[in-house]
């Protein structure tokens, strides 16, 4: 069945990739063409409003909204024109991220995209980019492919390669941990890409991998895969999918008596993750930004970032909400180098970013990527309530 | 050694879960020659009611097993009430036609459910309430929690529940007739609607019960979480011998321990395909499942 409707999201990715590719032999001297110099800029926004990975998509729009009002409130861009956000939910799907960002780029005349989140969808995504010509950067999606796209296709946040390495570091030097278990979502680039550079790192430092054991993102039930698992007596596994499943997850390798640290990657970041309560104790995740970093710049920074995020949504920002309100800065300052919003000198502009945002220095290198450090953060469920406290830093390569 | 018992608990859990939804499946097809695909759906709205309840009631901060029961009641009540509406106005219209009709109508109605459900409750996934402290016994390596249990023994005592209703009871004796010949239990005094309307009643009853048990082990829950356990409860009843109660509650155990067996080797992501090529085999093998009877067609 999941075969079956796997191939047909293939198909019908296939046909919106053969679409959007006649599309954009036709439009793409309007799309390029029309550059008003005067009124609002139009500006893309795509992520999961709704769908399984929800949470991601609401942070990513609330952090970027709120940037966006704040440039706008402080003068704007190019000598005081507007950004005007214009927002798509992709409903957390693959073929949807595609037709949403052609939609932008061809109807709305966006001149950037933002986002998304999950890789795969970034990965769908990135290609109409490309071919149209106008930027995309994505604030959160981590896997390696993506910026390799083309070289409108830029990141704003760490790569996979690193966050992998991060985990199998903390792993094996903090946790002390020699073989490890990974758990993989063969059904999501961000799992698979994760998984590849946890389990390269991890043999690189001397410890043992467990053969990867994988599953597919609509299975709910997990304790067969952990029962083989516990027999192997790893002493730490990764979980490296969605938050949704790593609830499911957690929850069932304890009620099978799995005590060991479980790990997750930034993917792990969003609230339903409380649904695995007390089996969250002892699990541990890399992340993009914490609200008690002791970096005295960031500190600073953070700080007013989650007062204004605080006074606006009623709620302490988590890491896709402070990395796509990174994002919206990143394109402002492009924008005021470029001078224009032609696709071409703002794709220059951006390549040439280099600004201190509230996740870390944002300074966009050859690769279209940034180097920023990764933080670890464990995971506390007390008293009804989930919490991500601060463990450590670490830097980039 | 522990690993293979601990698998079998699991396969025996998830079988548990199956045969739950599975005994519904059975049970309409018995009676009616339907096969509800709503089925599945309505066991969402199972977990969803109950869900809704729950939260009303504030059982997670303080769970109790008499919480539980209340919201078990309230969402087999309202699973209930929404099977019989289901049957009024999509099925009761086109029950003289074909039954290729029908099928199609509860196709229909399962997808009005599935995409109706994302704009009612929203397509982001809701973790259920704690209604009961979870625990985990431990017997000489193997772990099994009390919500585990909970689904095997509601499960079967269930399956003897509708047994006995079936067989023993006049209602039951009233619904076997009408499964024979409904023209000829109207004759006698049967009011076939009410007992096709009571049929679907208990039917999603179960269903909700099926939800709200496993929402309790497996708390996540979106609208669309009836689909693939609905296609797969539905193997079981078919696997069983669809129409037969105790062969729902086989082919769900059958089921839960294949995918759990499937699941402990490399090639765990089969486990899907396994379940749809064992409902290609035994329709090929044995079309009437373990213990179904082969009928002859009366032309």
């Amino acid at each position: 069945m999941k075969a079956i409707i796997g191939r047909f999201g293939l198909l019908a990715l296939a046909c919106v990739v053969a679409l959007s590719a006649t599309a954009g032999c036709e439009r793409k001297p309007a799309a390029g063409g029309a550059n008003p110099t005067t009124g609002d800029i139009p500006v893309g926004f795509y992520g999961s409003l709704t769908g399984e990975s929800a949470s991601f998509g609401i942070s990513a729009r609330e952090g970027t909204e709120l940037a966006v009002d704040e440039v706008n409130a402080a003068g704007g861009v190019l000598g005081g024109r507007k950004l005007k956000l214009i927002v798509e939910d992709d409903q957390s799907k693959t073929d949807e991220a595609s037709s949403a960002v052609t939609k932008m780029i061809t109807q709305d005349k966006v001149v950037t995209v933002l986002g998304e989140v999950s890789s795969s969808r970034s990965l769908a995504a990135a290609p109409v980019c490309q071919r149209f010509s106008v930027p995309m950067i994505t604030p959160a999606s981590t896997n390696d492919k993506i910026t390799k796209v083309g070289d409108y296709i830029f990141r704003t946040c760490y790569t996979d390669s690193q966050q992998g390495r991060v985990l199998a570091e903390f792993a094996y030097n903090d946790l002390k941990a020699r073989r490890a278990a990974i758990l993989k979502d063969v059904g999501k680039d961000y799992s698979v890409g994760l998984t590849a550079s946890i389990e390269e790192n991890f043999k690189r430092l001397g410890g043992e991998v467990l053969p990867v054991v994988s599953y597919g993102s609509t299975d709910q039930d997990f304790r067969a895969i952990l029962t083989q698992i516990r027999e192997q007596k790893p002493d730490a596994i990764f979980a490296t999918g969605y938050y949704p499943e790593a609830a499911i997850i957690v929850r069932q390798a304890r009620e099978l008596g799995i005590t060991v640290p479980i790990l997750g990657g930034d993917g792990w970041v969003g609230d339903s993750l409380q649904g695995g309560r007390e089996a969250l104790n002892n699990c541990f995740l890399s992340n993009h930004f914490a609200t008690d970093d002791p970096d005295p710049t960031l500190k600073a920074l953070g700080q007013k970032f989650v007062a204004a995020y605080k006074a606006r949504f009623g709620k302490e920002p988590d890491a896709m909400a402070a990395l796509s309100y990174d994002s919206v800065y990143v394109l402002a300052d492009a924008l005021n180098r470029a001078g224009s919003t032609d696709g071409t000198k703002l794709r220059d502009a951006i390549a040439a970013t280099s600004i201190q945002g509230v996740t870390g220095k944002l300074a966009i290198n050859e690769t279209r990527n940034v180097d920023k450090p990764t933080v670890i953060q464990e995971v506390v469920y007390k008293d009804g309530a989930m919490k991500f406290v601060y463990k450590t830093t670490i830097k980039p390569n | 050694m522990d690993t293979f018992l601990q698998q079998l608990i699991n396969g025996l859990s998830l079988g548990a879960i199956y045969a739950l939804i599975a005994l519904g499946y059975t049970m309409v097809y018995g009676v009616l020659r339907l096969i509800n695909f709503a089925h599945g759906d309505v066991y969402m709205l199972g977990a969803f009611a109950g869900f809704f309840i729950a939260n009303a009631m504030h059982l997670d901060a303080n769970p109790s097993i008499l919480g539980a029961i209340v919201v078990t009641m309230g969402s087999m009540a309202t699973c209930a009430a929404i099977g019989v509406l289901i049957e009024r106005f999509a099925y009761r219209p086109v029950r003289h036609n074909s039954r290729l009709t029908s099928l199609i109508t509860a196709i229909g109605v399962s997808l009005l459910l599935e995409y109706g459900g994302q704009v009612v409750f929203g397509a982001a996934p809701r973790f259920f309430p704690q209604m009961i402290r979870s625990e985990t016994y431990s017997v000489g390596g193997v772990q099994i929690t009390n919500q585990s249990l909970l689904i095997i023994v509601v499960s079967v005592v269930m399956m003897f529940g509708l047994e006995f209703i079936v067989h023993r009871t006049k209602i039951g004796t009233a619904m076997r007739a009408t499964s024979h010949n409904l023209a000829v239990a109207k004759l006698m005094g049967i009011n076939t609607d009410f007992i096709i309307a009571f049929t679907f009643a208990l039917g999603s009853a179960l269903a909700a019960t099926a939800g709200v048990m496993v929402a309790l082990s497996i708390p996540k829950i979106d609208p669309l979480m009836g689909l693939m356990t609905g296609l797969k409860a539905f193997v079981a009843a078919v696997l069983g011998g669809i129409g037969n109660i105790p062969g729902a509650m086989i082919g769900g155990m059958l089921i839960g321990l294949m995918e759990t067996w499937i699941g402990a080797t490399s090639y765990s992501t089969y486990r899907d395909a396994v379940a749809f090529g064992v409902l290609i085999l035994i329709l090929i093998v044995r079309p009437a499942g373990i213990l179904g009877t082969a009928s002859v067609e009366k032309v």
